[in-house]
């Protein structure tokens, strides 16, 4: 009805019958830059740039001390991240009904990342099995334990080996340091909504 | 010896208001060996008209343009924005006609000749004081226009170029913009004049008449005694 | 042209507040720095490749915009959303309204869109009793004040510490802090139960990705993330142009848009969303709605001339360099969108001859054009409004441009007509004059002469100087 009607004002403005589009202009990536130690070095001063965080840990066992000496005392909670569970942290992963309420009490919320992105200290969640949305958004302080396998170098090359998201989650998340705002008289403040803090743990492995 | 024929479009801004700007572009290509020509028939490039919204007054003064220039091997203009009006837009007004489509390979803003075509620098001009240079809208972004005139103002004797930090910042002219919208073109052209105060110049020059109109009215109202130059009076001086 | 036809007294009026001035003035000069920092050859070597790429990709999908948004819808289905289409704000509001009531929710919490400020939607619904809360700071202080967005991207450029300070106070009833970081954690604190406790939570896009049924949105707080995650229901709202073809084009609009808005690579979160919950996930929306609104982009989509006026991805840029909108500010353009941008659609949804000053109030600077991540010709579309809106203009500036083409296509008639001038000028001394009763008369030059001092006419033109010199007349 309202479809019909706006389709067919689509296509009386284009001038054209419905019919197959022709190919669309072939893609374009920034070539990748970096070998892998230029991606840790990378990664850790765009995001310490950005007043995030950044550790190195040797070792899976270094990077379980790391979190456990940042959370001791306080409230923490964890995805189901299978990278994560091999950490054996000393912290609950709720269940189903737990959940929401735990992610909106907690003050750390622990997670790993799908991919990390050196050129701009990003995390790539992607929602399923291992991730989920609100564990790396309601606590006000997030910490992510991610190997250095998955450190990729851009947004391009992210795209070029996920070419269709969608097709695995309804949730991909780029973060990109903590959460920011500067609209009142454009001063920088953070933690407005999302987490004001934000640690990553680079894990060679 | 001469270097060739340059025909030069002064612009009916210079011709009636301020002919010492066409003056001085003769002589300077003059100086440098080229054989000035001033086609009487000339008058306006039409820019006026087509910024206004009046596209059919603006061919009539298009065409009479291209009548009047039809086989200058090189027009020369001292100003960006009649450049640009000329090169680019008599295209876009004047589409079926070849003319007018190749207008932009013979047609050339001032310092843009000197540079390319005159393939010159030095001038052999001296100018003494601290001056500070007005980037001119046309000139900076559809001419591309922007080391040539320091480059030649580098090379004048006894000059001092200080650069201002608005200096691509629009002075505030725009045409019938600087009627119609006085009170924000003349706020515009007090935020450049601002800025020209700060580098403590005493000439502003720049390569398009109206914009050293818009800036030199808006100062002496204000009672400064800063100086307004085209760059052609410049490089002219001696 | 009447006086009536520009907004005088409310420009003056903008650009006498010093304060507002050197607001405006002072935080588009940040975000000038900040872009220019982020495209300059060492951060983003190609730029200039990936603004061309933008825009051909742009040209590509709105000139082929019913097959994309038919595979749009397709995808999105596939994925458990729905797809409401909706041709003007009204048919969004009633959607809204309905569900509203189906489910049983009250509360709304809505991340910012320039859209939905568009078709007024919170009038809308408040006009109904439905709350729907605003979540981005900037948007939040403005709901509180009841007023309009100043920008783009900073919607409360215009307000200080000490006025949120009293809004909070009188709004919510907290105590009167000027920290703006104390501030800032109120607003979290207090927009936290509303995300927690809503029913619906609506957002826009910044991308509608093709063939992958996905919205795409990009923020630096994390308000868009809470609306489309925490509430059972999102529902994305985005105007059909938002539509780029392909998930692996996103690279390259994700890029400009940052770097160009705030001079940011990226921004804080970008969230790609293709529908609701699935099997397996932990949370997200059990419901998942993209609204795609017409309200007028069919008939810009319908002038193949301007089309390219719809590839804007609202990235703030033009506004930040206009040196107009520097001086007067967003609330003195009429319509949802300011600036540059603003000065090219809203004449064309609106109607030309609605607000026929708008595509003149510019000096044809040309920095929107330069600046402009799509490469939308600004320029050259302000001088074509100006030739649709000349047609229906007062007969007697067509015939002063008529009587001035008439001169120029007569040379000897226009040089007699320079002599004639020049003699009638009246003298004044080095050739500038402060003053001219006779002129003052003509609307023209009294506005010249209000703040500037007026040039006479040379005693002798140049063609009047090539003449004398080649007669060989004394030409000194």
């Amino acid at each position: 009805m309202t479809r019909e009607g706006i389709l067919s004002r689509v296509r009386a403005a284009l001038g054209r019958p419905p019919g197959i589009a022709p190919a669309p202009p072939p893609l374009y990536f920034s070539p990748a830059q970096r070998g892998s130690e230029e991606r840790v070095a990378g990664f850790t001063s765009a995001l310490e740039a950005l007043a995030g965080r950044v550790v190195h840990c040797p070792s899976r066992e270094a990077a379980r001390d790391a979190v456990t000496a940042m959370i001791a005392g306080k409230s923490a909670v964890a995805s189901r991240s299978s990278y994560l569970r091999e950490l054996r942290l000393p912290v609950d992963v709720p269940d189903a009904t737990a959940y929401r309420e735990a992610c909106a009490t907690a003050e750390f919320g622990i997670t790993s990342a799908d991919y990390a992105l050196a050129d701009t200290g990003t995390l790539v969640m992607l929602s399923g099995a291992d991730e989920s949305r609100l564990v790396s958004l309601l606590p006000p302080k997030h910490i992510a334990v991610v190997p250095v396998s998955r450190l990729i170098d851009s947004l391009d090359q992210l795209l070029q080996r996920l070419p269709r998201p969608a097709a695995q989650t309804s949730s991909m998340v780029l973060i990109t340091g903590p959460s920011r705002t500067a609209d009142i008289e454009q001063i920088l403040v953070r933690g407005v909504h999302g987490p004001g803090e934000i640690t990553v743990i680079l894990v060679a492995d | 010896m001469t270097r060739g024929r340059v025909a030069v479009f002064v612009t009916c801004v210079v011709d009636q208001v301020f002919p010492a700007v066409g003056i001085a572009m003769t002589e300077v290509l003059q100086r440098l060996g080229y054989a000035a020509e001033f086609r009487e028939r000339q008058t306006c490039c039409g820019q006026p008209a087509f910024n206004t919204g009046y596209w059919d007054e603006a061919r009539r003064l298009a065409r009479h343009f291209l009548e009047v220039f039809h086989d200058a091997e090189y027009i020369v203009i001292p100003s960006g924005s009649c450049t640009s009006m000329v090169a680019h837009h008599f295209a876009q007004l004047l589409p079926n006609n070849p003319a007018a489509q190749q207008l932009a390979s013979r047609t050339w803003e001032f310092s843009k000749f000197l540079i390319e075509v005159a393939k010159v620098e030095d001038v052999g001009a001296r100018f003494e004081g601290p001056v500070t240079y007005h980037d001119s809208c046309h000139a900076l972004r559809e001419l591309h226009v922007h080391d040539g005139p320091r480059r030649l103002l580098a090379r004048v004797r006894g000059l001092e170029l200080r650069e201002m930090d608005a200096a691509a910042e629009c002075c505030g002219f725009g045409g019938t913009f600087s009627v119609k919208f006085a009170d924000v073109s003349c706020a515009m052209a007090r935020t450049k004049i601002d800025s020209i105060l700060r580098t403590k110049a005493d000439t502003v020059v720049s390569a398009d008449s109206s914009c050293l109109m818009q800036l030199q009215g808006a100062m002496r109202r204000a009672g400064l005694g800063i100086r307004t130059m085209h760059l052609a009076e410049v490089l002219a001086s001696q | 042209m009447s006086e009536s036809f520009v907004p005088v007294e409310h420009l003056r009026g903008a650009l006498a507040d010093q304060r507002l001035q050197s607001a405006i003035y002072a935080a588009t000069g940040r975000l000038i720095e900040k872009r220019a920092g982020a495209v300059s050859a060492e951060a983003l070597p190609d730029y200039q490749q990936l603004r061309e790429q933008a825009h051909r990709v742009k040209r590509h999908a709105l000139d082929n915009l019913d097959t994309y948004l038919e595979q749009l819808e397709e995808n999105i289905i596939a994925h458990g959303g729905r797809v409401i289409w909706c041709a003007t704000g009204a048919e969004v509001a009633d959607f809204i309204l309905n569900l509203a009531k189906l489910r049983g929710a009250n509360l709304i919490v809505k991340s910012k869109s320039m859209t939905t400020e568009e078709i007024d939607l919170n009038e809308r619904l408040e006009h109904h009793r439905l709350e729907a809360v605003e979540t981005d700071l900037g948007e939040y202080i403005l709901q509180l004040a009841h007023e309009r967005p100043y920008h783009i991207v900073a919607p409360a450029l215009h307000k200080t510490r000490y006025e949120v300070a009293d809004l909070f106070t009188a709004r919510l009833g907290v105590e009167r802090d000027l920290v703006i970081e104390n501030q800032t954690l109120t607003a979290r604190r207090v927009l936290r139960e509303r995300f927690l406790a809503a029913g619906i939570g609506i957002t826009g896009a910044n991308f509608l990705v093709a063939d992958s049924g996905a919205v795409v949105v990009v923020e630096n707080e994390g308000n868009a993330r809470l609306t489309s995650s925490a509430p059972p229901v999102h529902i994305a709202i985005a105007g059909i142009e938002k539509i780029i073809p392909r998930a692996q084009d996103l690279p390259v609009f994700l890029k400009l848009l940052g770097r160009s808005a705030t001079g940011q690579p990226l921004t804080v979160y970008t969230s790609f969303l293709s529908g609701p919950r699935r099997p397996g996930e932990m949370d997200g929306p059990e419901e998942f709605y993209v609204v795609l609104l017409d309200n007028g982009r069919t008939k810009l989509l319908a002038d193949a001339d301007k089309r390219e006026s719809l590839y804007c991805i609202r990235c703030g840029a033009c506004l930040n360099h206009c040196p107009v909108y520097r001086k007067i500010g967003g609330h003195n353009y009429p319509g949802t969108y300011s600036g540059p941008i603003g000065a090219i659609i809203t004449p064309q949804y609106a109607g030309v001859l609605k607000h026929p000053w708008l595509p003149f109030a510019s000096s044809l600077c040309g920095a929107c054009a330069e600046v402009c991540p799509v490469k939308i010709d600004i320029p050259r579309l302000l001088l074509t409004l100006r030739r649709d809106i000349a047609r229906s203009r007062s007969w007697t500036e067509r015939l002063a441009f008529g009587a001035f083409a008439w001169l120029g296509t007569h040379p000897r008639l226009y040089s007699l007509a320079g002599s004639i001038a020049a003699r009638l000028a009246p003298r004044a001394k080095d050739g500038w004059l402060r003053r001219a009763p006779f002129l003052s008369r003509f609307g023209v030059f009294r506005k010249w002469l209000s703040q500037r001092d007026i040039p006479v006419p040379a005693r002798r033109s140049f063609r009047k100087y090539w003449r004398d010199r080649a007669k060989g007349a004394p030409t000194a």
